[in-house]
Parts: C-alpha cells; sequence; structure tokens
C-alpha cells in the first residue's frame, strides 16, 4: 500500500477531543480505498479545496435512491477513490443497536467498502462511506438479506428520525420511535423511488425540547404535547428548594407566561395560560409532570437556508391524538403530498409552496380549519381575499 | 469472506423491508419502562441515570466522537458495550454514543475504557454537546472549508466545556462547510458555516454539454443568472450574485470553489426548543474568516472568545440567544469586540424585519 506524507492531517491527532484522521489511519492500514482518501485529503488541506466531483446516478436495481455518487475529480492520482460512493443505512429508530446486529454490518463493509462510517449522517441514516459501483448489488444483498434496508436520498421520503422518546425519557408525549418506524414501514415506496418535486422530511419529537431539531429541518415536524394540567408535587418541590434551587429566580421569573406564583412553600400554576414550553418541567423534573391528554402539533416547512432562506416550520394542526396506526395522521399528510405534488415547481420544498401559493390553499387543501395558535398574530396589511362562499351567508 | 457474486445476490436481495424494528435492538431494562419513566438526574457531565416508576435505574455514560468512524474502532466500542452494558449501545442526534447500564458500578469503568479507546465522556447537561458537522473535504463536492478539521481544532480547545466546566445552559455548537447547511447549523447557540466570496467562472464549452440552460437559470434565488445564447452558455450578473453555489449543483462546469477567498462565517443565537422562548435562527457575528488549515486559529479563537463571553456575562438558564436578546445586539458586539459590518445588514429576503424600528437602543 502506498505510504502517504501526511503533515498537515497529522496535526490533527493532537489534542484531547477525538481525532477523525486517527479513524482515517486506521482504515487505512487495511483498506486502499480509506487510504487514497487519506492522501487525497492531505491534497485538499495543501491546496484549501475539495476534489470530489458530483455525484453520479448510481444505486441498486428498482431503487431511485439510499446511495449517492462520488467520484474523486484526480483519480489517477487516488485510484482508490476513483469511486467513493455514499451508501445511506436506514437506521432503528433511535439509533440503539444490539452489538452483534451492529457487528453484521460492519463485517460486511469492511469487505465491500472502505471501512470508514459516519455515525451517523444528519438526516439520521447509518452511513457507509467510500463503496465501488461494483461492490453495490452484493453489499444491498448481503445487508438486505439480514433485515436491513437503504434509507432516502434525493427528491425522496427522506429517512424519517425521531429522539428516544418514551425508550428513556419522562418527557416524551408521544411514542416516537414507534410512529418513526410506523411512516418508514409504511412509505418505504417513497423512500425508494423519488418521485417528488423535491425532498421531503419527517422528524419526530417528544416534546417541544426537540432534541431531534425538527422544528428546524423537517418538512413534516412532529412535536408531542399535551392537553391538561401540570401535576405538582409539593413535597419534592420543597426539596429542590432545600437543595438549593432560587425558585423564584429559576422557574417562575424565567416562565415565559408569568403563569407560575411561588411564595416559599407551594408553587402554584395557572394552566390555562401555560404555553407549555418545558422550561419549569425540565428544571424540575422529578416535581413537575404533564397530565391529560396527549398527543402532538403539526408544523410544516423548516428547511436549511438553500435557497431563498431558512424557515422553521409553522403550526398547522395545533392537536391530533397519536396512536397506532396512525390513520388520521398519514391521511393528512398524505394530502400534504398531493397539494404539494401539484403545486411545486422542481426543487421547491412543501414550505416554499405554502408561501408562494398562500396558507389558506395548503389549509384548505388538507382539510384543516383557520385556528389563532397557527399564527403569532392576525395580518397588519388590510389586503385580503375573499373567496364566493366567504360572501355567501356563514363567514 | 468472498464476494457475491451476480447470481447470488439477486436470489438473496430483499427490497423495501426497512430497518430492523426498535425493539430488537433496546437493553432489557428499557423495554420493560418503556413509557415509564419518572425523573432523571445529571450525575456528571458524562453521565446521568434516568429512574423509572417502577424504581429501576438505567446509568448512561455519553461520551465524544468525530462521527467518522472506522469499523475497527467501532468494535472497539462495542467490545465495552458487550463487557459492561449487556450488549447494547446507542447513538444521539448529536453523534455521542452512549453506554447503559442498570449498574452503578460499571459507570466509572465504562469511562475509563471509553477514554483508553480515544472516546473521553461529557456532553450532558448546561454545557458543550458534540458539535454536528457535515463532510467537508472528506467527501463533498460543494465544500467551500472543511468540517472535520475545524470542529476538531475547536474542540480541542473548548474540550473542558465538553467534560467539566459548566455554561449558563447547554451550548450547542454546529458546522457546516457550505450555505446548504446539512444539518441544524442555522438553528445553532454558535455556529460556523462555511461560504465562496466570489462569482463563479464558467466553462461555457462544458456547459452545452453537461447542464440544462433553463435548470440553471432558475437555479439562481436573485436572477443573477440568464443565457447566453451566442455562447450556448449562461452569464452571471455579478452585481446580483450572492455566491450561494446553487447554480454549481445544477451545473459543474460553473465553478465557484476559490481557494484564497473561500472560508466561514460565525452565526450565533439559534436554538430549537421552545423552552422560555421559541425557536430561533442564528444570526450573523462575524462574516469571514479565511481558511487556514490545519488548525484555523482564527475561527478557533473566535469561537472560544464568545463562548466565554457568553458565560461570563449569560444569566443562569439563558441560551446564547436569549442572552444576546436581553442585552441587545449592539451589546453583543461591544462585549465581544467583534466589528459590526455592512455584511450584517440583512439585503435578502427576511431583510424589512430586522431594521430597527425604535428610538430605544443602548449605546
Amino acid at each position: 500500500m502506498k505510504k502517504y506524507e501526511t503533515p498537515l492531517l497529522d496535526e490533527l491527532e493532537k489534542g484531547p477531543w477525538p481525532s477523525f484522521v486517527k479513524e482515517i489511519k486506521t482504515a487505512a492500514t487495511k483498506s486502499e480505498m480509506a487510504n487514497d482518501e487519506l492522501g487525497q485529503l492531505e491534497k485538499s488541506y495543501r491546496d484549501k479545496r475539495g476534489y470530489w466531483k458530483h455525484g453520479g446516478i448510481v444505486g441498486v436495481l428498482g431503487y431511485g435512491g439510499g446511495v449517492i455518487g462520488r467520484y474523486s475529480s484526480l483519480p489517477e492520482e487516488f485510484p482508490g477513490v476513483a469511486h467513493f460512493h455514499t451508501v445511506r443505512i436506514n437506521q432503528p429508530s433511535g439509533m440503539y443497536y444490539k452489538t452483534d446486529s451492529l457487528r453484521t454490518i460492519l463485517d460486511l463493509w469492511d469487505e465491500y467498502g472502505s471501512g470508514l462510517t459516519n455515525m451517523h449522517g444528519s438526516t439520521g441514516d447509518m452511513v457507509l462511506l467510500g463503496c465501488r459501483t461494483e461492490a453495490l448489488e452484493p453489499l444491498f444483498a448481503e445487508v438486505s438479506s439480514r433485515g436491513w434496508d437503504l434509507g432516502g436520498s434525493g427528491s425522496a421520503l427522506r429517512t424519517p428520525a425521531c429522539c428516544l422518546g418514551q425508550s428513556r425519557c419522562e418527557w416524551a408525549n408521544i411514542d416516537t420511535m414507534d410512529i418513526c418506524n410506523e411512516l418508514t414501514q409504511t412509505y418505504q415506496d417513497y423512500v425508494h423511488r423519488p418521485a417528488w418535486p423535491y425532498k421531503f422530511k419527517f422528524k419526530i419529537a417528544g416534546c417541544a425540547i426537540d432534541c431531534v431539531a425538527s422544528i428546524a429541518r423537517a418538512d413534516c415536524s412532529v412535536i408531542g404535547t399535551w392537553k391538561g394540567k401540570i401535576a405538582v408535587d409539593q413535597d419534592v418541590v420543597k426539596d429542590y428548594a432545600k437543595a438549593g434551587m432560587n425558585i423564584t429566580e429559576e422557574i417562575v421569573n424565567m416562565c415565559p407566561t408569568g403563569c407560575m406564583s411561588y411564595d416559599g412553600k407551594e408553587l402554584k400554576i395557572d394552566d390555562t395560560n401555560c404555553s407549555r414550553c418545558m422550561h419549569c418541567i425540565s428544571k424540575m423534573t422529578k416535581a413537575l409532570r404533564p397530565t391529560g391528554e396527549k398527543g402532538a402539533s403539526i408544523l410544516i416547512g423548516s428547511k436549511a437556508p438553500i435557497v431563498v432562506g431558512s424557515l422553521l416550520s409553522w403550526v398547522v394542526v395545533p392537536f391530533i391524538k397519536m396512536e397506532p396506526p396512525y390513520t388520521e395522521f398519514k391521511a393528512l399528510v398524505e394530502k400534504m403530498w398531493d397539494w404539494w405534488d401539484d403545486n411545486a415547481k422542481p426543487r421547491e420544498r412543501i414550505g416554499e409552496v405554502i408561501e408562494m401559493k398562500g396558507m389558506r390553499s395548503f389549509l384548505e387543501a388538507i382539510g384543516v380549519p383557520p385556528q389563532p395558535q397557527q399564527v403569532f398574530e392576525p395580518r397588519k396589511d388590510p389586503f385580503f381575499f375573499w373567496k364566493e362562499e366567504d360572501l355567501n351567508g356563514n363567514k | 469472506m468472498a464476494w457475491l457474486t451476480d447470481q447470488e445476490a439477486k436470489a438473496k436481495r430483499k427490497t423495501d423491508i426497512g430497518p430492523p424494528h426498535y425493539s430488537k435492538m433496546l437493553p432489557p431494562v428499557i423495554t420493560k419502562n418503556y413509557g415509564k419513566w419518572k425523573y432523571h438526574e445529571e450525575l456528571t457531565p458524562g453521565s446521568m441515570v434516568h429512574v423509572a416508576e417502577s424504581g429501576d435505574k438505567i446509568y448512561t455514560v455519553r461520551v465524544a466522537s468525530p462521527r467518522i468512524l472506522a469499523t475497527a474502532n467501532i468494535r472497539a466500542m462495542l467490545d465495552i458495550a458487550d463487557k459492561y452494558c449487556d450488549g447494547y449501545i446507542r447513538w444521539t442526534t448529536r453523534n455521542n454514543v452512549e453506554f447503559m447500564t442498570s449498574k452503578e458500578e460499571n459507570v466509572p469503568l465504562i469511562k475509563k475504557a471509553a477514554e483508553a479507546a480515544g472516546y473521553p465522556a461529557g456532553g450532558i447537561g448546561a454545557g458543550l454537546s458534540n458539535m454536528v458537522h457535515t463532510q467537508g473535504w472528506v467527501h463533498c463536492h460543494g465544500a467551500a472549508s472543511d468540517a472535520s478539521g475545524l470542529v476538531k481544532a475547536i474542540m480541542d480547545e473548548v474540550f473542558p466545556y465538553f467534560n467539566e466546566k459548566r455554561l449558563p445552559a447547554k451550548t450547542r455548537l454546529a458546522l457546516a462547510c457550505c450555505v446548504n447547511m446539512c444539518g441544524a447549523v442555522h438553528c445553532s447557540d454558535i455556529a460556523v458555516v462555511a461560504i465562496h466570496r466570489k462569482v463563479p467562472t464558467i466553462d461555457h464549452d462544458s456547459v452545452k454539454n453537461l447542464c440544462e440552460i433553463p435548470t440553471t437559470v432558475g437555479a439562481c434565488p436573485t436572477r443573477a443568472i440568464s443565457p447566453d445564447p451566442a455562447k450556448k452558455s449562461v452569464k452571471i450578473n455579478a452585481d446580483k450574485c450572492m455566491y450561494c453555489g446553487n447554480c454549481f449543483t445544477v451545473c459543474p462546469p460553473i465553478n465557484i470553489h476559490n481557494p484564497e477567498q473561500d472560508g466561514v462565517a460565525i452565526v450565533v443565537g439559534g436554538k430549537v426548543g421552545s423552552l422560555r422562548t421559541g425557536p430561533k435562527f442564528s444570526k450573523l457575528a462575524i462574516p469571514y474568516i479565511k481558511n487556514n488549515p490545519p488548525r484555523w486559529p482564527e475561527v478557533v479563537s473566535a469561537v472560544k472568545s464568545i463562548i466565554d463571553t457568553y458565560a461570563k456575562d449569560a444569566r443562569k438558564h439563558e441560551r446564547v440567544g436569549e442572552w444576546v436578546e436581553r442585552i441587545g445586539w449592539e451589546s453583543f458586539f461591544k462585549k465581544t469586540g467583534i466589528e459590526f459590518t455592512y455584511q450584517h445588514i440583512d439585503d435578502f429576503t427576511f431583510a424589512r424585519d430586522t431594521f430597527r424600528t425604535s428610538a430605544a437602543f443602548k449605546w
């Protein structure tokens, strides 16, 4: 195997944080591919630029996604990375693994690819980094015959992702892992065969803390919430005070709606004014917990800045019950997809189409009535549309 | 192991089966107490305990990872999980690794074993967690900077806030190697985003073979691109281009890379949770720092300085964005000593909402 001098990358082996250079060098002891990745990367560090070409169309038979083509622009100098495709393996909900199960993937990846991975990619897939075109079919056969499948890429339903929810968190109002798995399984065709104007992402968070960043990077953000009161265990509140928590400063004064009061003995909550932001619950988790009806808020449209600016998701359905098999929710998103598909230009995300066509068009298409929870405030301008049905009597 | 032949592969392959069901991957104590957790406590910046209604406990040790992992090193992690965690492991949404056990006595042993393997514990609670990032020069065609190298250099410098020292609130760092921003970089407490600064050059001869003209024209958000019929190519109006690189994505012969001018911007004050104040986008703090590999010292010191200013000045539980909104952006620039430039004043799609319409502000 060729030995590359890597004086620049070697600098990134120093220091307390785990070094990606060490990882690449580890893989490079066994793989020519990883070794040439190391060599090309050193050149990038020297020249301050990348040496990858645009992805070509590569994949496995019958799928339009799950593999992203990647070729070096310097294949003669670095033949090991001439093909260096990405293979996305759909992660199990919550990213828990039985060690033997994960070892199966590692063994296959050592055989068919570079031995380098991302645990995990931004969308949530396990990413196998660096595969040659001719290895794709046999790798896929090996992986799929052992119960694993590819994730989404391109203008498809991207691999749904979730926080770990009720598996290990007391704050989850919905079973995020089950919802994530159920959506992934129900919509396999949409994951593997891109059929839309652009990508569509689901992220499911158990509460408004949103550990999966659903509100910032999912076309459809499902965020767990509740409708009842916050139960207060006053004895435990006293324990927090005894342990040194300044309840007035840290809890009452930081409540965004001013719905709490504390007289040194009892913590009171005016639940009708609570916006369920999770601050008090997250800081006094032993003393406070939501009660009553549990469900989710559905927010639509978030995305990164390309092309006309970032969007956060907008509240569309303030509350929906989320119980298996999630029939009502699925019917709702299928209506969303139809409307989006009918109205979008190529590479337009659903949030951008809502901006273009107006929220009313979207709400009417999916059968959701206007509600004040959908907006921070009503419009300021006097330019509003009237439709015939608004003029006729009941509106 | 020999590679499958085409025929074997065809016979073996399955499609549309989706991922394995998560229930096969859960430690028994989690299966038993699923949906019945009562509370949790942070024990150290690298460990916590969750307690179920049943009284069962599960201890979690969270450790750092560079996200790029070699199979051999993942195996070392799995060996630790076999030894102390009954053969289960998980990853977090920020690329940390979590080892879980019902035995409290295993916590220091896991920590020691993971640290010996090169993956130190930390990332829980009011401090820094792992820095979410993208592929960079390691694997992306569009990268305006590397990703992993910057993350390594930054995390080395601010490491004490990961494994030991505390901040007013949790602080989420992120890095994107171009403005596509894979990952929630646009809503992070402090994020680094790589940018271009020069109008792309066009290889006209290749455009006619490789690009669809209407798609390329349509890809430009500022309508800077128009057809150039004489050359069977396109032309770019330099006054309108803001270097987003979207044209390069749809038409490779339009080259946006410029090693001497590409670099990074630093944005601050974003968050995704609804706690106290709503989710926020990150806003521009520093418009440009040149690429200076392998350790980008200027970027590292800028990030460190913003974190230190926040640590000193913010109130308990206040995220970076909440702190800045309380003191005002004018105070943020004063306290951090960051220069305010034309680039800070928005002239893109959301500009209007950012101009001050009040006579109340601070000197």
